[in-house]
């Protein structure tokens, strides 16, 4: 084995640094907070927010592209992330309103009265009137922090352990990430569950103790964290599938028994590999949901991860930048679409309504891409370099 | 702005100041939002109002426009998302730069766009009936509150049904949560044992209804007359009824009163086994007046279909609109905040022959009917109260009992009248 | 109201005395026309009995009244019956077109309860029932009267049910004790509605504190505070209650006292910024207690003084000793009966809910073993299905005769669409089930869409005809609706056809020769890709007998699928592939355990769901083959 620096053996990788890094400066320059104002800030947040989901495809096509496991309960992991750290902005910005309406009375509120006037504000909507036990961390934002890894990663690590060691493979192990996703949705849309049900989570785009700053401000800080996060953990999914390592996770999902034969701990393998992108995952949602604002049990209904998997296929699977092509061009057309900007096309007769037909043509186009791309939008790269990436 | 729009709309001002009510409306288009899911799990509900936004826009602009200028109505659609209904009241409001939007349906979209609208001081319409428990300097709200709808309909069931043992099903989302923990506390205020009341939620579009509907009928082993108060959202009502009827329950055994259903919801059913089960809204289509049989007939042309029925939503579409318009014309500009001083105060006729008033609590007057549904799908009106003040914190918890809303006055949603002190200026989201 | 009634007199008299049939009602209708125009439940009671003392006219009007055939034209009450519209007093024929009244319902139970007496005997069998069923919904002392001298009845069902209603009216309303007491102790055991409903008021109870055991009152029992039955918080909070102690002072009650008391920047001498500690608060309000300031709280030794200074009694609302102990003795003969009662009716309801997930989970399960691939479109299939059968009763009006049309359509619609769908992309991807998944997938979301823009996003109604409407009902606690039984024969016919197919024909031994081994029944001749479309035509079209009876006792939507497409994946899942027998195992066991989840936590249906899924989840990992695994060769692909 020769020993090339990881960056030359994958020109790929530095293509799609120096690409974002280019794109965000670019943002950045157009923006209203920092720049000419061309590019508005609901722009700037759907950018953002794009590179997340970016973020997240590049975590499932190292589950499914390089692992072989089609997981359909990806988006858990990442709605996981968004509530961990939607519960500290919640709870961090109603502390704030509360503590000084309550400085005003005549007497300084007791700990407990400023609990409970806090849990009042934030359950009170939903009719509860004790802070749940799962929100005794959520005064503190390194515990939420540590718990936005945390929580997915653990959820990841039984959920796998429990799967991989009863060799449970393909379509069932499929299904049972459904069912798990489905599980905690509902769950969560239990107002019981202590998340504020079907409300969900919400006003998370104002950071507390930054009220002096405008949303305009923040959508690019956030654009900057996105890319920084995308940058980081690309860089690192590359780096891992490259070598030995990535070697032994693509002839798992080859041939798993054989590879359990030539004496590795497959499970050991599957397990390391489910959980960090699991927590990748997570961290894609903790950047998404302040700037999408609100989070709610919907997020992670099942459909949500089928389309996550749909970029990817799309995209290009078993490659990362064909991950992260998926998710930025779906997502962005399917926004373009919906928003009712696209132009009906007139038939004679009849008119063709993109807000009705856009998910007609998105589901054929599945179809299509299945059936004669198998390598998706990223395989148009391989006209252009001679050897492609033979994942 | 190009330099052509701007001399036309000096040209503009000058043909109007000549002939103050020109036929025709010129000048730069006042803009208003519509922010109505078009796609999604919402968009049967929601698209009716976009087209009724749409309808009254053109009405205004025949009837002259505002101020003089021409109404444009920008729709965009929010697909039953959540987070894209801040994304695109952001957009509506930053990039279109409407002066008002009309919009939401479920609370929890409501609740999405609401730190938008606050932080970029946006004025919104919102038609539906809710649970309260908020007052946004930037909403008026044009539904019911719960003492106008589920107060006086628990109380037509004590009174004229005799209705001593509850079940309060719901699907379980904000709304159902809220208002029986409301009704919950007021039946208990009446007397109602905490035994006699049966709470049961079941997710969105639930369809199995045997076991509910069999733990319903046998609350009847208590000897009390039992009545069903029903949140039950959409599409899950046509398996509920279903099974009602099927279990050979009659109205006159276990009444069913339903806040979310109404003509659109039962065009969904053969409403032949549901005569005599209730709804509680504060219009029915089949309200006696003259403006609503003009309403009814220009919505039918509007749409080109016949069978095209109204409902209450769109009332409240209607009032809140002409609300605007008569708050813009007596304030003289579009800007959010002397529109909302002007406001305050304003009335306009509704559809069932009555007035309503915008209140300081960014409620409005509404009054209560209660309707026994008919074979065809329409509804007797068997109870019509006078208006009703909308109140934004219901006085049947004690956490809300003690706040009070009034802008612009004081200037503050939450007011608690106990300390007389604003408990905060924004709302809770 | 007066002036009117004088004016009505006067008109009385002014009329010819041949239309005057009955100048009472006459005179009671004109007094009272604002009250039966806008009639209340709560004040109507005194005009009825007042109309119904006038005579048979007055009560042919209540029962027009009732039965909304009641008008009013120029001020005079008219009985509407068809065309026919006549005045209600005299009977003459009226040509005006009367306003109609619309009673609700409170109102037309009143006016129902006072024709009781008279209904009992009326010579229609529909009154007499109508009579009994107003009855059921309470009776009084003075219809009991009525009721026995009634209890005679040609119609054997309708004597039985006077019968049983004479003795629930005993129970609650005769004046003798030992008659009520006998009455309970016949009908002990009984599970009826109407029994229990009669039982539970007898039994009902009220908490009472008193220093002395009441003398006079039937006392339930006497409780210990600090008990499971009465822990020692409801104690104190029933004593204050009842003004028995005084009210503990709460924290809010202590901040507003102190925030009274502020003087120079300290309360009771405690500085007010140290206020934020509960101890100081407390200190600072026992300095006020001290200065006399504010009222002493409420203390401990006050609380326990109080607790040991009184007893703690429930006491029944019957006054009749002896009738609650038999009622007492009646219910707990009734318990086990009614608890077996409540068990069989969750079974049917499981067996019911088993049923439909077998029919959506059939189609699934088939293709599944055939050809190792999840057809995500399979919940569209049932979508499909159930916009036919409402596509074919838009068209043919007769529901019987639609529904027998619709079946077999729905069938060929379905099994057609499979086959398309096989031919054109599932055949293309042999051998790559995960791509096969998301393949299917583009086709259901694409599908789900074009469903709405066909046929809109509102449900649509399906109407199940009119035998198939109602229930079959063993007694008041086990019921189940016709249409579930129906589904259920449906769905028992299904295993049949499918058992038949499988077992004895040519067709079912070639599937099952490529479900074991499709390369050795390839090199026998068999054609797989044939093999393979017949299923998934099969499978589908089954799929779409499952829309049409999803749709008839549920809503008909374009997600009607999605409703039942993880069931039927995780019945597929925990039944085992490639065998009827496992899916069925699989959907009784999920149809089961839902029901037997929900009925422990009736309140709230999707922790029910949660758990089920949860209780899937881990039932994985101890047989992930399922409950009946593939055996042979076929297992290991």
């Amino acid at each position: 084995m020769t020993r090339t620096p990881f960056i030359l053996r994958n020109p790929s990788v530095l293509i799609v640094l120096a690409g974002l890094a280019v794109f965000t400066v670019a943002v950045t320059l157009l923006s209203q907070a920092y720049g000419t104002g061309a590019v508005p800030t609901s722009m700037v947040k759907v950018l953002g927010k794009t590179l997340c989901l970016a973020l997240a495809a590049v975590a499932m096509d190292l589950v499914w592209g390089y692992l072989g496991i089609l997981s359909l309960g990806q988006m858990a992991f990442f709605a996981l992330g968004g509530y961990m750290i939607g519960q500290w902005l919640m709870y961090a910005r109603t502390e704030g309103i509360v503590a000084a309406q309550l400085a005003q009375g005549p007497i300084p509120a007791t700990a407990q009265e400023l609990q409970d006037a806090v849990t009042n504000q934030i359950f009170g909507v939903v009719g509860a009137s004790e802070l749940p036990l799962v929100w005794s961390f959520a005064h503190s934002l390194t515990l939420q922090l540590i718990l936005v890894l945390a929580v997915p990663g653990l959820l990841a690590l039984v959920f796998g352990w429990l799967a991989f060691r009863s060799r449970v493979n393909g379509v069932y192990l499929s299904i049972l990430t459904q069912a798990m996703t489905l599980a905690l949705a509902l769950w969560l849309f239990q107002n019981d569950s202590g998340f504020r049900g079907n409300n969900g989570l919400s006003g998370l785009q104002n950071l507390p103790g930054l009220d002096h700053v405008d949303q305009a401000t923040l959508s690019v800080w956030f654009l900057w964290a996105s890319a920084a996060a995308l940058a980081l953990f690309y860089a690192l999914a590359a780096w891992l599938v490259s070598g030995k390592f990535g070697s032994v996770v693509r002839a798992i999902r080859d041939d798993e028994t054989r590879v359990r034969f030539l004496g590795y701990p497959v499970e050991g393998f599957k397990l390391v590999v489910f959980t960090l992108a699991a927590m990748i995952t997570a961290v894609a949602g903790a950047l998404y949901y302040p700037q999408a604002g609100i989070i709610n049990p919907a997020e992670m209904m099942p459909i949500a991860s089928i389309y996550l998997a749909v970029w990817v296929a799309i995209g290009g699977r078993g490659r990362l930048y064909g991950a992260v092509i998926g998710a930025v061009v779906v997502s962005l057309l399917s926004s373009w679409f919906t928003g009712g900007r696209a132009p009906s096309i007139h038939l004679p007769g009849y008119v063709v309504n993109w807000v009705d037909w856009w998910q007609v043509a998105l589901g054929l186009s599945f179809v299509l891409v299945t059936l004669y791309a198998p390598k998706g939008i990223a395989g148009v790269f391989d006209l252009f370099s001679r050897r492609g990436d033979r994942a | 702005m190009t330099k052509l729009t701007k001399i036309l709309m000096m040209t503009s001002a000058l043909t109007l100041a000549h002939a103050a009510h020109a036929q025709t409306p010129e000048g730069e288009p006042i803009k208003i939002g519509v922010l109505h899911s078009l796609s999604g799990t919402m968009a049967i509900s929601e698209t009716t109002l976009k087209d009724t936004v749409l309808m009254l826009v053109e009405q205004q602009n025949a009837k002259g426009g505002v101020l003089g200028r021409p109404l444009e109505a920008v729709v965009v659609d929010p697909a039953s998302d959540w987070p894209l209904f801040a994304e695109k009241a952001r957009e509506l409001l930053t990039v279109s730069e409407v002066d008002a939007i009309f919009g939401c349906w479920t609370s929890v979209s409501r609740k999405s766009v609401l730190p938008v609208i606050e932080e970029l001081n946006g004025l919104l319409f919102y038609p539906v009936q809710y649970e309260g428990e908020e007052s946004s300097k930037n909403v008026i709200y044009t539904g019911a509150a719960p003492n106008q709808q589920a107060i006086p309909a628990v109380d037509y069931m004590m009174e004229e049904l005799g209705v001593e043992s509850w079940a309060l099903l719901g699907t379980d989302y904000v709304y159902p949560r809220t208002t029986n923990n409301i009704l919950d506390a007021y039946l208990k205020d009446n007397g109602v044992a905490a035994e006699d009341i049966f709470v049961n939620y079941t997710p969105f579009g639930h369809s199995d209804w045997s076991r509910i509907v069999s733990d319903v009928v046998a609350l009847g082993a208590g000897g009390k007359k039992v009545g069903v108060v029903s949140t039950i959202n959409g599409d899950a009502n046509v398996g509920f009824y279903k099974e009602l009827a099927a279990a050979g329950v009659s109205a006159d055994d276990i009444p069913v009163m339903a806040f979310s259903v109404g003509e659109e919801e039962l065009s969904g059913l053969d409403t032949a086994n549901l005569v005599g089960h209730l709804a509680a809204w504060n219009y029915f289509q089949t309200a006696e007046s003259d403006v609503n049989t003009a309403f009814i007939e220009e919505w039918k042309a509007f749409t080109g279909d016949e069978n095209r029925v109204t409902n209450d939503p769109m009332e409240a579409t209607v009032i809140g609109f002409n609300a605007w318009v008569a708050a813009v014309e007596a304030a003289g500009t579009t800007d959010v905040d002397p529109v909302l001083e002007a406001i305050v105060g304003v009335e306009v006729p509704n559809l069932t022959g009555g007035t309503a008033t915008v209140l300081p609590n960014h409620h409005i007057t509404k009054p209560v009917l209660i309707g026994e549904i008919r074979e065809d799908g329409q509804f007797d009106i068997v109870s019509q109260t006078e208006p009703v003040a909308g109140d934004a914190w219901t006085d049947f918890l004690p956490e809300s009992a003690v706040l009070d809303a009034d802008w612009p006055g004081k200037g503050c949603g939450m007011w608690n009248t106990e300390t007389e002190s604003c408990v905060q200026v924004q709302s809770n989201y | 109201m007066t002036r009117l009634r004088l004016i009505a007199c006067a008109l009385a008299l002014l009329l010819p005395s041949s239309l005057l049939a009955n100048p009472a009602l006459d005179a009671v209708i004109a007094g009272n026309l604002d009250q039966i125009e806008q009639p209340s439940r709560r004040t109507v009671e005194p005009l009825v009995a007042q109309i119904a003392a006038t005579g048979p006219e007055g009560l042919a009007l209540l029962q027009a009244w009732a039965d909304r055939n009641l008008g009013l034209a120029d001020g005079r009450a008219v009985i509407v019956d068809g065309d026919d519209v006549t005045d209600a007093v005299t009977g003459a024929p009226v040509t005006a077109t009367p306003q109609m009244l619309r009673p609700n319902s409170g109102v037309r139970g009143v006016i129902e309860q006072a024709l009781v007496a008279g209904a009992l005997t009326d010579p229609d069998p529909r009154r007499r029932a109508a009579a009994l069923d107003s009855l059921a919904r309470g009776g009084d002392a003075e219809q009991l009267t009525a009721l026995r001298a009634a209890l005679d009845d040609p119609d054997p069902t309708l004597a039985a049910r006077k019968a049983r209603m004479e003795r629930l009216l005993t129970i609650q309303h005769d004046p003798d004790s030992a008659a009520r007491v006998a009455a309970i102790e016949q009908m002990a055991g009984d599970v009826g509605l109407d029994f229990r409903g009669v039982l539970n008021p007898l039994l009902a109870t009220q908490p009472l504190v008193a220093p002395e055991p009441p003398a006079g009152a039937n006392v339930a029992r006497e409780l210990t505070p600090g008990s499971d039955a009465l822990p020692r918080e409801a104690a104190l909070a029933q004593l204050v209650r009842q003004g028995l102690l005084q009210p503990p002072l709460s924290r809010a009650d202590q901040r507003a006292a102190l925030a009274a008391n502020i003087t120079d920047g300290a309360v009771g001498g405690v500085p007010v910024a140290t206020l934020s500690d509960p101890a100081a608060r407390d200190r600072a309000y026992e300095a006020l207690e001290a200065a006399g300031a504010v009222p002493p709280a409420a203390t401990e030794t006050e609380a326990q003084a109080a607790l040991e200074a009184n007893r703690f009694y429930d006491i029944h609302v019957e006054p009749d000793a002896a009738v609650t102990e038999a009622a007492k003795a009646a219910q707990i003969r009734a318990q086990v009966r009614l608890g077996a009662m409540r068990g069989i009716d969750l079974g049917l309801d499981a067996l019911s809910l088993a049923s439909i997930y077998f029919l959506a989970a059939i189609g699934l399960a088939v293709t599944f073993g055939v050809m190792r691939v999840i057809n995500m479109a399979h919940g569209e299939f049932i979508m499909m299905g159930a916009y036919t059968a409402y596509t074919v009763q838009t068209v043919i009006a007769d529901r019987t005769l639609s529904l027998v049309v619709a079946l077999p359509l729905a069938f060929a619609v379905t099994a057609l669409a499979g086959v398309v769908l096989y031919r054109l992309v599932i055949r293309h991807l042999a051998h790559r089930p995960l791509e096969t998944l998301l393949a299917t997938f583009g086709v259901s979301i694409a599908l789900q869409q074009l469903a709405k823009n066909i046929f809109g996003t509102q449900a649509r109604p399906l109407t199940a005809p009119a035998w198939l409407e109602g229930s079959i009902t063993i007694n008041d606690v086990i019921g189940i609706s016709s249409i579930r039984v129906a589904i259920f024969v449906l769905a028992l016919l299904f295993l049949a056809l499918f058992l038949f197919i499988m077992k004895r024909t040519r067709l079912g031994l070639e599937v099952r020769a490529v479900t074991q081994n499709p390369g050795m029944a390839a090199s026998m001749g068999i054609n797989p890709d044939r093999i393979a479309m017949m299923t998934f035509g099969l499978g589908s079209g089954i799929a779409g007998i499952a829309g049409v009876a999803i749709g008839l006792f549920a809503q008909v939507t374009s997600e009607i699928g999605q409703q039942y497409i993880v069931q039927s994946f995780m019945t597929v899942v925990v039944g085992g592939v490639g065998n009827i027998w496992g899916t069925l195992a699989g959907a009784t066991l999920i149809g089961g355990l839902s029901k037997v989840i929900e009925s422990f936590n009736p309140g709230n249906t999707l922790a029910a769901q949660t758990f089920m899924i949860l209780f899937i989840i881990i039932f994985i990992q101890f047989r992930p083959r399922g409950i009946i695994p593939q055996k042979g060769r076929a297992a290991e692909v």
